[in-house]
């Protein structure tokens, strides 16, 4: 019913966003989708989910009896309010910088690759290994082989709208 | 909400709340790169495939030009030699033209001198030669293809191999792995990385290499030459089956004609002349423990082992035309160097008797003939189902407006044959159920896993494995047996750059596996490239590799980044080489010539144009850079298209309409002009050159009047004998294919020869 309160064209654009990101995994052109995508079509609209709330999208598209496959009929109505209620919003710079210089305790303004690897692959919903390596691949000053995470944060950034 | 301000400053929690944090905002990055990295990949797969139709269509035209247009006289010669069979000479005189013995090698030639027949030692000094980028004296690479075609010609259409050699020795050790090698295209780091992975090609370590040596790399030479002379050195070590590249028209198109007579501008013409007679003489399959079949593109509905063992694969000089005819008379060599079981004097009416993988095992399937149909439709219909188009006429003509004592017909078994090999060279697997023709390649079909169920069933098989299809990681299993239609995706892996060894193990049900060894094909870091091992578990082994290109690793964002600004500007040439019509597909949405579309109208009209099947709304924001959305989704589109050019570095080619017809053909042009240069002198004579346009703009059904050809050629300054260099005519406009300009090498572009 909430939907009723928003200019058509407006959902309409909502549900074409939607369906592109869609058809981008749907391989075989039956409007369906690997589930182990499914994070990533959701993200790359914009959202910013924990994976605890990405399982609770899943469970809730997902099939009665889970094929491993997720139908756009399912998917469509979710993501929509995932969007137009700004659900799961983008994290602002400062606090994201918030959060590296809590980890950096010598506060030095930078942190060694074990360092950061401790945390993010033991704590919270931890990284996996290949998870850990790409992210250091991007991060990692060469030369002193440590991660100026304020640099890094303004790169990542600048390099969103590239 | 309370019970964690009383916390918030406790330091565990905060670590893991930052560490939360740090985490999700991580993982939305790598989902938005994942896409960007997937719409770049299709972009430049539906440019490729689009490229490869476009390839056969040009044929198709010309053959459509032979039976419907009554050119000149002159101009009908120029094209009928690609249709013609000029060489009516029997083996002997192939033996004599291809003679390597007048070549002197002169004492300045530093690289490897080698001896026949090879041993170890001239292999490894070509190895390193090659490594050291040293080029083999052309004397050499003769005598070299020279017996290779003799060894070929003895060989079955299916080779037959088996992990475990033979009875004699004792136990077979896990060690005796086949090695299956997917495309390699010209791509030397990759081989050589495989074979400092798993070691050169001997007895003990038996390789199977499955087409597309060649073409789009810039080694294919030195690839060809690695592999032959390892199968000269140890025949039982190393299979090698044809793949669809192994075409000397294909080749026209993509690069390796152009390599080898920039290689070796002397002798290329013959070098080529007798890479066709060996590309035909390829295997066209193997099977391995009589239950893994090996072979490049795929199978269809209507695939029979039986026949393709039985069919003369030498006459299949090309895959895009129907077979060769037989001569009246195979004279009975008297004796000598070639006869090692040459087959020679049989006649036309005997079947080659051949090493059939059918022990008298196999159950009879034939396609169905249909007796209501004349055999006129029937032709007809095989035709169509070959998918080439090849018209009625055009076969009868082949068959009969040559040499006089030549008029035997091409017969319905031979167009069954033709169809047997086109569709195990072209044909890609699709998900659903049935087999349809491949219309993205233009040759071949899409054959679906009841196909592949029935197919491996009925030949008592239970892996097929091919290549042709470039894959991001190097390899794609599908076509489960247990799950209908289903396919099943690997997992992505990470894309590092550094050279890793996964081995992954086999998932029993799967009937299908694409292996694809050409790392970095379409760009840098685009894809990995891996190889499969079967020991006698039969049981596939991958692994994985990338053979960096750079010093330094790039970081996954530079290298999605790399690609992507690479297929943009790949596409935006695209769009750019369609302008008009674009501007025409717009103004259908805009009849009253404002100027201005909807984004909307401007996805739909753009993939009506282009065909290419891409997700136009996502890749918008890339295309329109300065556009944006501002006026409330619309665009001005003449606007976009003078920003397009600004953007494209041949500036100089916005201006005329035929400056535009010329750049978006400009892979076609440097094919016609190849196809036109019969003799590979490089040169074409100004009449040729104003009838090469005649036709193409007669194929394009553009008017491009005499006058402005002339005023074309003299912006350039031509020779005053009248004759055109084809490289410094295509230097000219910049239209000679990219090469990337990281990479040295041999092969220069636009080098006058």
């Amino acid at each position: 019913a909430f939907l009723l309160s928003f200019p058509e064209a407006f959902v309409s654009e909502v549900h074409k966003r939607i369906s592109n990101a869609f058809d981008v995994f749907d391989h075989e052109f039956n409007h369906t989708v690997d589930v182990r995508e499914i994070g990533t079509i959701i993200r790359s609209l914009g959202s910013f989910p924990t994976e605890a709330e990405l399982h609770d999208i899943i469970a809730e598209v997902e099939e009665e009896e889970p094929t491993g496959y997720i139908r756009f009929e399912k998917f469509l109505p979710t993501m929509t309010k995932v969007l137009m209620e700004h659900k799961f919003r983008p994290i602002p710079d400062n606090l994201l910088l918030q959060a590296f210089e809590v980890l950096d305790q010598q506060k030095r303004g930078y942190l060694e690759p074990e360092e950061l690897s401790k945390y993010l692959m033991q704590e919270g919903e931890t990284f996996t290994q290949e998870e850990m390596e790409e992210m250091l691949s991007a991060a990692l000053d060469p030369d002193k082989n440590v991660i100026f995470y304020k640099d890094f944060v303004g790169m990542m950034t600048i390099d969103d709208t590239q | 909400i309370a019970a964690q301000r009383q916390d918030s400053h406790d330091p565990p929690f905060l670590a893991m709340r930052a560490a939360l944090l740090i985490q999700r905002w991580y993982r939305q990055y790598a989902a938005r790169l994942e896409i960007r990295r997937r719409c770049t990949w299709s972009i430049f797969q539906s440019i490729e495939y689009a490229g490869e139709q476009d390839q056969i269509k040009l044929y198709n035209f010309f053959g459509y030009l032979m039976d419907h247009f009554t050119p000149a006289s002159s101009e009908r010669k120029m094209i009928s030699h690609l249709f013609c069979e000029s060489e009516v000479f029997h083996d002997t005189e192939w033996e004599h033209y291809f003679c390597y013995k007048d070549i002197e090698v002169p004492d300045t030639y530093s690289g490897p001198h080698l001896t026949f027949p090879l041993c170890t030692h001239n292999v490894t000094e070509l190895l390193e030669a090659i490594k050291h980028k040293q080029l083999l004296h052309s004397r050499y690479v003769l005598q070299l293809l020279g017996e290779t075609w003799k060894l070929l010609r003895v060989l079955p259409n299916i080779n037959v191999v088996s992990t475990c050699q033979s009875k004699e020795i004792t136990i077979c050790e896990l060690f005796v792995l086949n090695s299956s090698i997917g495309d390699l295209h010209g791509h030397l780091e990759d081989l050589l990385l495989v074979f400092y992975k798993n070691g050169l090609p001997s007895t003990e370590t038996p390789y199977v290499f499955n087409g597309d040596f060649v073409d789009r790399g810039k080694d294919s030479m030195e690839i060809l030459l690695i592999l032959f002379s390892f199968q000269l050195l140890y025949p039982s070590g190393v299979h090698l089956n044809r793949g669809n590249h192994e075409d000397h028209i294909v080749n026209l198109r993509y690069g390796f004609t152009k390599e080898v007579l920039g290689k070796y501008k002397v002798h290329g013409k013959r070098i080529l002349k007798l890479l066709q007679k060996i590309f035909s003489q390829l295997p066209l399959a193997t099977v391995i423990d009589r239950k893994v079949l090996v072979l490049h593109g795929g199978i269809s509905d209507t695939t029979d082992l039986r026949l393709i063992a039985r069919l003369e694969r030498h006459r299949y000089v090309s895959a895009l035309r129907p077979p060769k005819r037989q001569p009246r008379e195979e004279p009975c060599m008297p004796g000598g160097s070639l006869s090692e079981g040459k087959r020679g004097c049989s006649g036309n009416s005997e079947r080659r008797r051949v090493r059939s993988l059918a022990r008298g095992t196999l159950p009879l399937c034939l396609p169905r003939a249909n007796s209501t149909r004349t055999v006129e439709e029937e032709l007809q219909e095989r035709r169509r189902w070959a998918g080439l188009g090849a018209s009625c006429d055009r076969v009868r003509y082949l068959s009969s407006n040559r040499d006089p004592d030549q008029d035997r017909e091409v017969t319905e078994t031979d167009m069954d044959e033709w169809k047997q090999l086109v569709d195990v060279l072209w044909s890609d697997p699709m998900p659903q159920d049935g087999c349809v023709p491949n219309k993205v390649r233009g040759g071949g079909c899409y054959w679906g896993p009841d196909v592949t169920r029935d197919v491996l069933q009925r030949h008592k098989l239970q892996l097929l494995i091919r290549s042709h299809e470039c894959k991001q990681d190097g390899y794609e299993f599908c076509h489960d047996r247990r799950v209908g239609d289903t396919q099943t995706h690997v997992r992505a892996h990470t894309h590092t750059n550094t050279y890793i060894g996964d081995a992954v193990a086999l998932y029993p049900c799967i009937q299908v596996l694409t292996i694809f060894s050409a790392s970095n094909y379409y760009e840098v870091d685009s894809n990995r490239g891996a190889y499969v091992q079967l020991g006698p578990d039969l049981n596939p082994h991958l692994i994985q590799y990338q053979a960096s290109r750079s010093s330094r690793d790039l970081t996954l964002r530079q290298s999605v980044g790399r690609t992507e600004r690479s297929a943009l500007q790949a596409l935006r040439e695209q769009l750019f080489a369609h302008k008009s019509e674009l501007i025409n597909a717009f103004q259908e949405f805009d009849p009253e010539h404002t100027g201005m579309i909807s984004m909307r109208h401007w996805a739909v009209a753009t993939e009506t144009v282009l065909h290419l099947g891409l997700p136009w709304r996502m890749l918008r924001s890339q295309l329109l850079v300065s556009q944006g959305e501002a006026q409330e989704g619309m665009l001005n589109y003449h606007d976009w298209f003078r920003e397009l050019t600004f953007t494209d570095p041949n500036n100089r080619l916005a201006h005329t309409g035929l400056l535009e017809t010329m750049y978006r053909h400009h892979s076609n042009l440097e094919t016609i002009f190849r196809i036109i240069d019969m003799d590979h002198s490089g040169l074409i004579s100004f009449e040729e050159f104003r009838q090469t346009w005649r036709l193409l703009s007669a194929h394009l059904q553009t008017e491009i009047s005499d006058e402005a050809i002339s005023g074309l050629a003299s912006s350039i300054d031509f020779n005053k004998d009248g004759s055109i260099d084809i490289n410094e005519f295509m230097e000219a406009f910049r239209l000679v294919s990219r090469v990337r300009s990281q990479e040295g090498g041999r092969v220069n572009r636009g080098t006058p020869p």
